[in-house]
């Protein structure tokens, strides 16, 4: 569930502090380790669970990955979005066979 | 000033195929819309009593509250009977109204045959770069109770 991943990813302290670093703008994973007393490898990790919370968005840039906040959750609000759609057309498609019956009925 | 950059993400495509002709299938979709949108997705702070998609191009999308009360979704943007609607849509990601997140929601009817109609939906979600992801954040009406409300919908 997007939105629960997306709480649940900041509740760590150090996720929580990562995820600050890229309010003032995009950053490498080099950038904001040279920040934190966490290594390379950490803060990869931590990038990739707020990345799949919807949090962060990653784009590569030459060799280099460079990670930004994704403003309003637009990841999370398009997952959200994509099983909403499927749910509310299934509603329309039983509302179209709800009407052909009243117009056999007729 | 600072520089606006809209984040667009990739649309939220579907494809439904209903049973029926494509002047109905339209007619359900647009006229019906109160019959088949789910009544757990509103937007307003009371319950929604009806959802209307005004019928012409620049026509408005709302509720109408349980209290008489209204609350603006969007415009219609394209009225072509029978063949397309295109609705705006401001949403954000805690469900409520906001001018800063520009959503559109294109529907397609394709006639497949006099009785069988494929309904095409493409949803194109863009936001200006806004700093309120912080505030979303970090506020108590923010993620905590955008998950609540997202338990709410989901479970009902």
């Amino acid at each position: 569930m997007t939105y629960g991943n997306a709480l649940a990813a900041l509740a760590d302290p150090t996720r929580r502090k990562v995820f600050e670093r890229l309010k003032a703008g995009p950053k490498s994973v080099g950038r904001i380790a040279a920040t934190l007393p966490v290594s390379r490898p950490a803060v990869s990790q931590h990038l990739k669970i707020l990345k799949e919370a919807g949090l962060v968005r990653e784009e590569a840039k030459g060799t280099r990955r460079i990670y930004r906040i994704d403003p309003k959750g637009l990841g999370a609000l398009r997952g959200w979005l994509d099983q909403f759609w499927d749910r509310a057309l299934e509603a329309f498609r039983a509302e179209v066979d709800a009407d052909t019956k009243r117009k056999e009925n007729q | 000033m600072r520089t606006q950059t809209m984040i667009r993400v990739s649309p939220v495509k579907k494809s439904i195929r209903v049973n029926a002709s494509q002047t109905r299938a339209f007619e359900v979709f647009t006229a019906r819309f109160d019959a088949w949108w789910p009544k757990s997705h509103h937007i307003g702070q009371t319950a929604m009593k009806e959802a209307i998609i005004e019928p012409r191009q620049g026509g408005r999308w709302y509720e109408k509250g349980e209290d008489g009360s209204e609350c603006q979704w969007g415009t219609v943007l394209a009225w072509e009977p029978s063949q397309r609607v295109v609705l705006s849509w401001h949403i954000n990601s805690k469900f409520q109204y906001d001018e800063s997140v520009a959503s559109e929601v294109e529907v397609r009817f394709i006639a497949e045959s006099a009785a069988v109609t494929r309904v095409e939906l493409e949803h194109r979600i863009e936001s200006v770069d806004a700093e309120d992801i912080r505030a979303a954040v970090d506020s108590p009406g923010g993620w905590s109770s955008l998950l609540e409300h997202y338990r709410d919908v989901a479970s009902s």
